[in-house]
């Protein structure tokens, strides 16, 4: 079992025509994803990688039944991009763009509360390398052959960081049931609180590991929940210990601005509420085993 | 992107948010020029440097004749001003600028900010002006009246007239007010600003409301639609590093240690720093070089580390995806050809084609020091930049 995405998952490429979409593409089909059109406005009734390209949203999942989609467009146009999904009924959208204004990213959140919450687009990213279920389908940019499939959920912001997760979780013979990237922008689609939630719901998961780091107010929303809700163990790092307050970290939410975000108050918030700590990242895989052992 | 106070005075004034007479100078006399222009008996002679706290640094000087003026910008003229909030490099002053005395009765805050819970704007406002808002906020948090903007609509004039009111402004003032505030959200929104303060936004003994100081950030990712925005960009108060970084799309923050790091992902970027922290190293720099490290990528990177004279080792962590181990390899050896290091060099490469990579690296003569796990090659780091500290190994291809 998995969260978000299967093999049978029917998924549409936004950009598809355009440099990073048409490369990745070609990468999730290889890997198996299902993926049944494209879309870039003026290219209809072209054919790209086997599959029939649209010029709208709509257009292509009335003709493929498409549920999910990601889009890789570049940044002025890629809120409207994630809008014209929302509005197609796609269920699932993995948005890669890096480098969105925050005011659209605000725009976009407002667009989707015109839908009610059970018919609501739901969305990860932007700025995020993807969501991945092992050995069915990649909705995204990260390199499949690292992800044993399994049962341990991860969830992260980075993506580089949550390659390193996986590879010493398969170094260690842990596989992935979902991995899920919720990207490092300050206004983001899906939160860790989001995601756990589904890992918690999911009989295929059993274990949950959490990859946050400074800035924002996710993660202390993540410890409630996990304080509150979560049966099933979850293992934690929190990246930017040697973080300097009031930097921008590379992606642009990683910023201690308030009090609360930096990694040390993050790490004592999700400690508090049981959560087992990974002090160094390289600990990533070593703490998932010992939780899963104690289980 | 940061900008100086002058600079936002401007942008809010073409708002109608009032501002008192100032004027720009860049050398003493033409300060004194502008005290003169603007008339009166009293100037405030301001530093403009990209930080806040210049007054208790002294930053700020009243001055009350045009001589007295020319004098004090002439000090403040090239000085390094290191407040709470530089670190202790400081920021140097290249500009001045003069304003017009006035008769201020009481201080108020304004700000906005992109409110990351609630995902909107959000408007934070107080009686007690004057202190930092962590300082209000810690001494006072009664006084904090915050506002959330409905994005859709925006923000309408009633939220700005409660804000008035919540403040205990006198009727006559409500107005007022609450154009300074919708003057400064539409500037904000407009802009695609990421933070907005006007501190202290002060009511004169003439009843009228004056932004006294103000500070702007602007959303990077938004300046490719606000090219008079990015005009308003000064390089000469970021961190050089930091700025040659920046316009060769690399992301660099310098800090206080002595282990140059050259990474992929901000995330694992942050990681390998944490991870050397924890080995009891400290890190000189926070660098990600993107997906794409490209040779010429690495070599910049190398140039870009190595301008920190602390640096003693180098540490390069580069976890492939879309990037290929091989390339990078590749990149490692021609930036080295080019430019030897004297430093040594801790390699960790994993991901896609990782064997060839090593094997590129193993063969090319170059006594760089190999790791395969992120602690092994922090370890590694702190160790070799301890011992480099008493040899000076050089980097050559044998």
């Amino acid at each position: 079992m998995s969260i978000l995405i299967n093999k049978d998952t029917k998924v549409l490429v936004q950009g598809i025509t355009g440099k990073i979409g048409n490369f990745h593409t070609e990468e999730m089909i290889e890997y198996g994803t299902n993926i049944v059109g494209g879309v870039t406005p003026g290219k209809g009734g072209e054919t790209t990688h086997g599959v029939p390209v649209f010029n709208t949203v709509k257009e292509a999942v009335e003709a493929t039944g498409a549920e999910a989609s990601i889009v890789m467009v570049p940044p002025p146009f890629a809120a409207d991009s994630i809008m014209e999904a929302a509005d197609g009924r796609i269920e699932f959208c993995v948005a890669i763009t890096d480098g969105i204004p925050a005011q659209d990213m605000i725009r976009v959140k407002r667009y989707m509360r015109r839908y009610p919450r059970e018919k609501r687009m739901r969305l990860t990213g932007p700025n995020c390398a993807g969501t991945i279920t092992p050995g069915e389908a990649l909705l995204g940019i990260m390199p499949g052959h690292i992800y044993t499939p399994g049962k341990v959920g991860i969830v992260g912001r980075s993506g580089t960081l949550g390659y390193e997760a996986a590879s010493q979780m398969s170094a260690l013979g842990i596989g992935v049931s979902t991995s899920v990237g919720i990207g490092g922008d300050p206004i983001n689609g899906s939160s860790f609180r989001d995601i756990l939630q589904l890992f918690e719901e999911d009989p295929g998961t059993e274990a949950v590991v959490m990859i946050g780091e400074i800035g924002g107010p996710q993660e202390a929303e993540a410890a409630e929940f996990v304080r509150d809700h979560m049966s099933k163990p979850v293992i934690v790092y929190i990246a930017g210990l040697t973080a300097p307050k009031g930097k921008t970290m590379g992606h642009a939410g990683a910023i201690i601005s308030a009090f609360g975000e930096s990694a040390s108050e993050k790490v004592e918030i999700l400690r508090d509420v049981g959560a087992a700590i990974a002090e160094s990242p390289s600990d990533i895989g070593n703490t998932v085993e010992r939780v899963l052992k104690a289980a | 992107m940061d900008i100086h106070e002058y600079q936002a005075k401007e942008i809010l004034s073409s708002f109608g948010v009032q501002v008192p007479r100032g004027g720009l100078a860049y050398s003493p006399e033409q300060a004194a020029y502008r005290a003169r222009e603007i008339g009166g008996n009293k100037w405030i002679v301001k530093a403009q440097v990209h930080t806040g706290g210049r007054g208790k640094a002294g930053g700020i000087r009243v001055c009350t004749d045009e001589n007295q003026v020319e004098e004090e910008a002439g000090d403040l003229f090239g000085k390094r001003l290191v407040t709470n909030q530089t670190g202790p490099e400081g920021k140097v002053i290249y500009r001045v600028y003069v304003e017009g005395g006035v008769a201020i009765q009481s201080e108020l805050y304004l700000g906005f900010v992109l409110d990351r819970k609630s995902e909107r704007v959000m408007l934070v406002a107080s009686a007690s002006g004057g202190m930092e808002i962590e300082e209000i906020s810690a001494k006072k948090p009664e006084t904090i009246v915050r506002c959330s903007i409905e994005p859709a609509v925006g923000m309408q004039e009633f939220q700005a007239r409660e804000v008035a009111f919540q403040l205990g402004l006198a009727p006559a003032l409500i107005q007022q007010a609450a154009s300074t505030m919708m003057g400064s959200y539409k500037a904000f929104k407009e802009l695609d600003a990421t933070m907005l303060e006007i501190n202290p936004l002060v009511i004169t003994e003439e009843n009228e409301i004056f932004a006294l100081d103000a500070k702007m950030t602007f959303d990077d990712n938004a300046l490719f639609r606000h090219l008079e925005i990015s005009e308003l960009r000064d390089k000469s108060q970021e961190d050089p590093r930091e700025t040659q970084a920046a316009d060769r799309g690399l992301n660099y923050v310098g800090l206080e240690g002595d282990i140059g790091c050259i990474v992929n992902g901000a995330g694992l970027a942050m990681a390998t720093m944490d991870t050397i922290k924890l080995a009891g190293g400290e890190p000189s720099n926070f660098l990600d070089i993107g997906g794409g490290a490209t040779p010429k990528r690495v070599a910049q990177a190398f140039r870009l580390v190595m301008s920190d004279k602390n640096v003693k080792a180098v540490l390069v962590n580069i976890f492939a995806g879309i990037n290929r181990c091989d390339w990078v390899a590749q990149g490692i050896i021609e930036a080295i050809e080019k430019e030897p290091l004297d430093v040594p060099l801790i390699v960790r490469l994993a991901g896609t084609n990782v064997d060839e990579g090593r094997k590129i690296l193993a063969e090319s003569g170059l006594s760089i020091i190999h790791a395969t796990t992120l602690a092994e090659a922090a370890q590694r780091a702190v160790t070799a930049s301890q011992n480099s500290a008493k040899h000076n190994v050089r980097l050559v291809a044998s």
